[in-house]
């Protein structure tokens, strides 16, 4: 009998715990190139307050959308602008939000420090390699430039549920998600690197802060947009030179939580030392005026995405944000 | 002719016992090669602030506390809800539904449930557990699944270790006048036990390294607290390490190999476990 209650105890106790008292929770899920940013601002948010519990989840782009149109997450980090048919399924639940863009990332094309001919390509090229037409049919480098060697071609990218897919296909095809499908595709940037660095023939695009880690093990491509050959590098990404390239990343803030005064600290946290976390793992900082314009914009509660009408590629944030206030 | 024949299969004899021995210590090797890997890489990181810290941007802060509470607090509910249910779906398919057609349904379903990939349990708990029973990502919602994951595991290892009690102790039992349910729970059940616990420790072993089903009802990755409730959201080991092996810098490489040194840990302690009851307990039971 004794030892029952003493269970019973046990449990009660055991469940009683979990109405600690805390300042706020704060639920943020999604891309998983933004989460090193958004894990460095919680980490140092957390030694000023650990009285709030911030978690970050990692479900992709897509898949943080998901769950914020559900109401089930304060913030969504996202590597691509929200699309129209999530905009849909938030309004289906009655969930608006204020877009906060936070970084530049580079997206870095790279092949194989053996390949001795490519130093640079056009965005003309890349699109050869790359739109559905070239499905089985574009299999050589000498079928992308003359000059090109028979070597045969071998691709590696992101896989299609990422934003960084997304954006990839944006730039280059000008319209997301469309690409040739026979390409060795992997959410797992490491295993992209892996596969160029050993393969003569191998061209691949990821992040530019997964380039900066394995320098030695691959070699980069400049893109030649039309205004001469440009390499991704921490300036001609942040000016947006490195076209097509370069993109923004951003967090979703949905407004009901905004309110919230334990989210308003976190986002104004966010915004003033984003500068220097962007970069220490490995991103590029937006312009210091971007971070005051979005911070004015969560102040005035600016509800929708700026690029609802305008294509997030090549698009000018410092003048966007003055428009629409 | 019969001489050379005998030859013959002598020599067939010797061959596959060699062919046998060369593919064991081929699975083997790779298996010490895949250790000796992870020491290398692993070992030198592990100290005690691996254990005490909190997850970081900065590999060489980053620890695995909340990771490893996130674990046990999570297996801890799985057995929970997962030993009862399962011993005594296993007692009734042994002792008391052997003949029925409705028992024999149910067996053939645990027997593909056990088959079933562990991103299904994962699909079935985010419909059930999370949106349906509203748990969210909480650590109940996982160990409810998990709890699912294991429990074909645990029913089969149940009946297995009941059918191996000899059925003279059961007549033994009847006929001093017990009824079937004191049978069962004084006789069968204490008899059966070692097995039973054997079977559940290697249940529990497997549902460490799950990650799949937990990525997929929503479990988290930057967690900087100890789960205090069955309501709070958790991580775990599993789902830390793969997070640590798709960062770009080297470092949380190493601390990824560190993270399995320590889950190889666990599981290897798990199954000693299971081995020394199995030993104990059959040394102990003489009929």
């Amino acid at each position: 009998m004794k030892g029952k209650i003493a269970v019973y105890l046990f449990i009660l106790c055991f469940l009683s715990s979990c109405f600690k008292e805390y300042r706020g929770r704060i639920n943020i899920d999604g891309s998983s190139s933004v989460y090193p940013i958004t894990e460095a601002v919680a980490e140092e948010f957390r030694i000023l307050n650990s009285d709030i519990r911030v978690t970050v989840g990692v479900s992709g782009t897509g898949g943080g959308f998901k769950k914020f149109s559900r109401g089930e997450t304060d913030i969504s980090n996202a590597s691509r602008p929200i699309k129209d048919s999530e905009i849909e399924a938030c309004k289906a639940n009655n969930i608006s939000f204020i877009e906060i863009p936070v970084a530049y990332d580079g997206l870095a094309v790279v092949v194989s420090p053996s390949n001795d001919f490519v130093d640079y390509l056009t965005v003309e090229e890349l699109k050869k390699m790359w739109e559905p037409a070239a499905q089985r049919t574009i299999n050589s480098w000498k079928q992308i430039r003359e000059t090109f060697p028979d070597v045969p071609l071998r691709l590696y990218g992101a896989g299609t549920s990422s934003g960084t897919y997304d954006y990839f296909t944006e730039a280059i095809m000008g319209k997301a998600k469309s690409s040739r499908g026979d390409y060795t595709a992997s959410e797992d940037d490491n295993v992209l690197v892996q596969g160029v660095s050993s393969d003569k023939g191998a061209l691949g695009f990821f992040g530019l802060g997964y380039y900066a880690e394995n320098k030695n093990k691959l070699k980069l491509v400049g893109i030649d947009a039309g205004k001469g050959i440009v390499f991704p590098t921490d300036s001609t990404v942040r000016t947006g030179f490195y076209a097509p390239l370069s993109r923004p990343e951003f967090i979703y803030v949905n407004s009901k939580s905004a309110t919230n005064p334990v989210v308003q600290e976190f986002v104004k946290f966010y915004l003033e030392n984003a500068s220097y976390l962007v970069k220490e793992v490995g991103y590029v900082p937006l312009p210091d005026e971007v971070y005051l314009l979005s911070y004015q914009r969560f102040l005035n509660n600016k509800q929708g995405s700026l690029f609802a009408n305008t294509s997030v590629v090549g698009a000018d944030l410092v003048k966007l944000m003055t428009e629409n206030q | 002719m019969s001489k050379s024949n005998q030859r013959k299969s002598r020599i067939v004899d010797k061959t596959f016992k060699y062919i046998g021995l060369a593919f064991t210590v081929f699975a083997l090797l790779v298996l010490a090669v895949l250790i000796t890997d992870i020491l290398i890489k692993g070992l030198t990181r592990i100290n005690w602030s691996f254990f005490t810290n909190l997850p970081s941007r900065h590999a060489a802060n980053s620890g695995i506390l909340t990771a490893l509470a996130g674990m046990l607090s999570l297996l801890f509910f799985t057995i929970l809800i997962a030993i009862p249910i399962g011993i005594l779906a296993g007692v009734y398919l042994q002792e008391y539904g052997t003949n029925n057609k409705f028992a024999k349904f149910i067996e053939i379903n645990i027997a593909n449930l056990a088959g079933v990939p562990s991103v299904i349990y994962g699909i079935l708990g985010l419909t059930i557990f999370v949106r349906l029973f509203g748990l969210g990502n909480s650590l109940l919602a996982g160990a409810f699944t998990l709890a699912l994951l294991i429990l074909p595991i645990i029913i089969v290892a149940t009946r297995e270790a009941i059918r191996a009690v000899p059925g003279t102790l059961r007549e033994a039992s009847y006929g001093m006048g017990a009824t079937k349910w004191q049978t069962t729970r004084r006789v069968v059940i204490p008899s059966a036990l070692g097995g039973i616990l054997t079977g559940i420790i290697l249940s529990i072993s497997r549902a460490v390294g799950e990650t799949a089903p937990l990525l997929v009802i929503g479990a988290l990755v930057y967690v900087p607290f100890i789960p205090e409730g069955p309501n709070d959201q958790f991580t775990t080991l599993p789902i830390q390490i793969f997070n640590w092996v798709s960062r770009p810098q080297a470092a949380f490489i190493t601390n990824a190999a560190a993270g399995i040194i320590i889950l190889l840990l666990i599981t290897f302690i798990l199954n000693g476990i299971a081995i020394y009851i199995r030993s104990k307990w059959y040394k102990n039971i003489k009929y």
